[in-house]
């Protein structure tokens, strides 16, 4: 039916996808199928999809993403561990035209940056906070977090999360969705390709929030980490809709703009 | 009624192997390769090329960014 090989149809006129370029052509560290790259992707395209290369400034947290300032080329801050709305808050207040984030994930934003996250949040600073939540401390070989599911095994509670001993997941996102000065609060996944279009979707609507001033975006992502949960990177995106979807649902939490 | 065929092209060298691209394809076009890259890892390449419609549901998935995706229309 048709004459056509492949070298016809791979030429530049007929592009459909290709990797944006703020995303730069570094291998990752990330382990084999960790949703930290997709995240990674999404936010070089809606930069580069806003035009705001130039205004946008990361503030990397400590983690697996402490790297992510060699992956996207903007200009990043390297926070201490859990401060990094503290220094977005900073960086926003000295140069408020400029769009500032945070990339945080849940051992990070959940428990040693609570305070941080809570106070930024609550006085209603004017940025975007990206939340990788995947369950674990996935840097350090998997140990247990805040976020943890009841009965999930992780390498300090190998027996599964007990209620009676370690208490029950925090869900930050629905606590944050109670301040007044957060506007929009989301939470997403990037395990589909109908998830990922979704969450570029939220992430840039939390950017065009951020330069409303009208108060802090915060976007969830419901992630895996396969190796610290010890599955296949596809195991590990069905044990996270059979298991992580009913505590952490996914969509819109709050948006107090569009609503 | 048109047609739309679609081609990938895969950065060998980034791909880390997780298999999502080859879940996420509807059409089966993709497999992970017999053969390792540099880094050890097997590649994904197009085992069933003429199937492809240039969906770019393998690229979405792909955490490494390592996937271009072309279409024509016939």
């Amino acid at each position: 039916m048709n004459n056509m090989n492949i070298t016809d149809i791979v030429n530049p006129a007929n592009l459909v996808y290709k990797k944006n370029s703020v995303l730069n052509d570094l291998p990752m560290h990330y382990c084999p199928g960790c949703s930290h790259g997709v995240v990674h992707k999404l936010l070089g395209d809606i930069i580069e999809e806003l035009n705001i290369q130039e205004q946008t400034i990361g503030v990397a947290p400590v983690g697996c993403a402490v790297f992510a300032y060699k992956y996207l080329d903007i200009d990043w801050q390297q926070a201490a561990h859990g401060r990094a709305p503290a220094l977005a808050t900073a960086i926003k207040r000295l140069l408020p035209d400029r769009y500032v984030f945070t990339y945080q994930g849940d051992g990070d934003l959940a428990a040693i940056g609570t305070a941080e996250t809570l106070h930024a949040c609550n006085r209603g600073e004017n940025i975007v906070i990206i939340y990788i939540n995947n369950g674990i401390y996935g840097m350090t070989g998997g140990q247990m977090a805040p976020t943890t599911l009841l009965g999930m095994k992780s390498t300090t509670s190998p027996k599964g999360r007990m209620y009676e001993r370690d208490g029950n997941p925090l869900d930050m996102p629905k606590l944050l969705a109670e301040l007044d000065g957060v506007c929009y609060v989301t939470r997403q996944a990037v395990h589909t390709v109908g998830a990922v279009k979704k969450c570029r979707r939220a992430i840039k609507k939390a950017f065009e929030y951020s330069a409303l001033n009208k108060g802090t975006s915060i976007v969830e992502v419901v992630s895996t980490c396969n190796s610290g949960w010890k599955m296949t990177p596809d195991f590990a995106n069905r044990w996270m809709v059979e298991n992580m979807f009913s505590k952490y649902p996914l969509g819109d939490i709050k948006d107090t703009i569009q609503a | 009624m048109a047609k739309l065929i679609g081609s990938i092209k895969v950065d060998i060298q980034k791909c880390k192997g997780c298999d999502l691209c080859v879940i996420a394809c509807p059409l089966d076009v993709i497999a992970l390769s017999k053969d390792a890259n540099s880094k050890g890892y097997n590649f994904a390449h197009m085992i069933n090329p003429d199937a492809c419609n240039g969906c770019s549901a393998c690229a979405e998935v792909c955490p490494e960014a390592s996937i271009t995706v072309y279409r024509v229309r016939v």
